[in-house]
């Protein structure tokens, strides 16, 4: 039985402190869906299935203003695109399982779990099972972080609604964006989305946010383009 | 106040986990040989950066916007405080207490 081998104890302990990090960011992501106004049951159904905190976060900001489908959607593609680079990252690990389990593992990928696979392991090592590890970990990692929002949202469900805990979800934007302005270009990038977006929050169905970020990454991409080229000269 | 258990939402959930999906299955379900596009890899490097800004800004200045305002002005205070915390910290949890404390202490004040 596979939940007996070595790896998949060793997965467990390999997994529990990037859990047991994640704890708090998901009693927050809970609290803050039913505090913004989203129905208990579906905040919990889109943890389970979406599964990704800041993805989760902006579109519950999203429907509790009740922006259409369409900019939901797209904003959580886009706050989820990393997630393309782990699944180049990982593919080469996943090959020669079946397509069952690929899709299985693919859906349980979290950043974490992508730094965890890719320190720990050579791609194409059978010494190694992988299989067994990576189920362990990302399965207590699914179990813990939809059990920790759904506290969450019970929590949310307590708070009177005049303690406006719906800034909570800028507020924890606010904190994951200093981590990622790494170079001047990432720098130009988020003050010229900040612009984008002030001139562009009048535009209806908060088609802004859209134009807003497509603006910065343009203007992220074309920097790095031409610092590429000034390098290569 | 809970929105409506409507329809629209559930299918817009289901719509954003199957995005989701995709996004993770990407590589892992096409073939072997298929590369990341260079134009990809250099977008994805700028998302962040470019999202979160997007998405902080219009909740910090416009939303429950007091009748005769044109900006939230304490949530602006609030959110310069939390920015300042979080530049400093890089603590999720720090910038939180910083930004909703100072929010409680100016509506109290009633700013």
């Amino acid at each position: 039985m596979f939940p007996l081998s070595p790896h998949f104890r060793q997965g467990l302990k390999d997994g529990i402190p990037s859990v047991a990090g994640m704890i708090p960011f998901a009693l927050i992501v809970g609290t803050a869906s039913t505090a913004a106004g989203l129905d208990p049951w579906l905040a919990l159904a889109m943890s389970l299935l979406v599964y990704a905190g800041a993805s989760q976060l902006a579109a519950i900001g999203l429907i509790a203003q009740s922006a259409p489908m369409l900019i939901v959607v797209t904003t959580v593609l886009v706050v989820n695109l990393r997630f393309v680079m782990y699944s180049a990252a990982l593919a080469p690990y996943f090959r020669r399982f079946s397509t069952h389990k690929k899709w299985l593992f693919a859906f349980l990928i979290t950043d974490h779990l992508f730094a965890l696979v890719t320190t720990k392991f050579k791609a194409d090592d059978p010494a190694k099972n992988i299989s067994d590890y990576y189920a362990a970990v990302s399965m207590m990692t699914w179990v813990v972080w939809n059990s920790m929002v759904a506290i969450g949202i019970f929590a949310g469900t307590l708070v009177p609604k005049n303690y406006s805990l719906d800034f909570a979800i800028p507020l924890v934007f606010l904190a994951l964006v200093f981590p990622a302005l790494t170079s001047r270009a990432h720098w130009m990038t988020a003050m010229v989305a900040a612009i984008a977006a002030f001139f562009t929050a009048s535009l209806p169905m908060k088609l802004g946010l859209i134009v807003a970020a497509l603006t910065g990454v343009i203007v992220g991409a074309v920097m790095d383009a031409r610092q590429q080229r000034l390098k290569q000269r | 106040m809970t929105l409506a258990n409507d329809g629209m939402t559930i299918l817009t959930i289901l719509a954003a986990s199957v995005v989701t999906v995709l996004a993770r299955a990407s590589f892992i379900m096409l073939p072997a040989d298929t590369k990341v596009p260079t134009w990809l890899t250099r977008a994805l490097k700028f998302v962040a950066a470019a999202v979160l800004p997007a998405l902080i800004l219009p909740d910090v200045l416009f939303r429950e916007l007091p009748p005769g305002e044109i900006v939230n002005i304490a949530r602006v205070i609030a959110a310069t405080i939390a920015a300042i915390v979080a530049w400093r910290t890089r603590s999720i949890f720090a910038t939180l207490g910083a930004g909703m404390v100072t929010l409680w202490c100016l509506k109290w004040l009633s700013v």
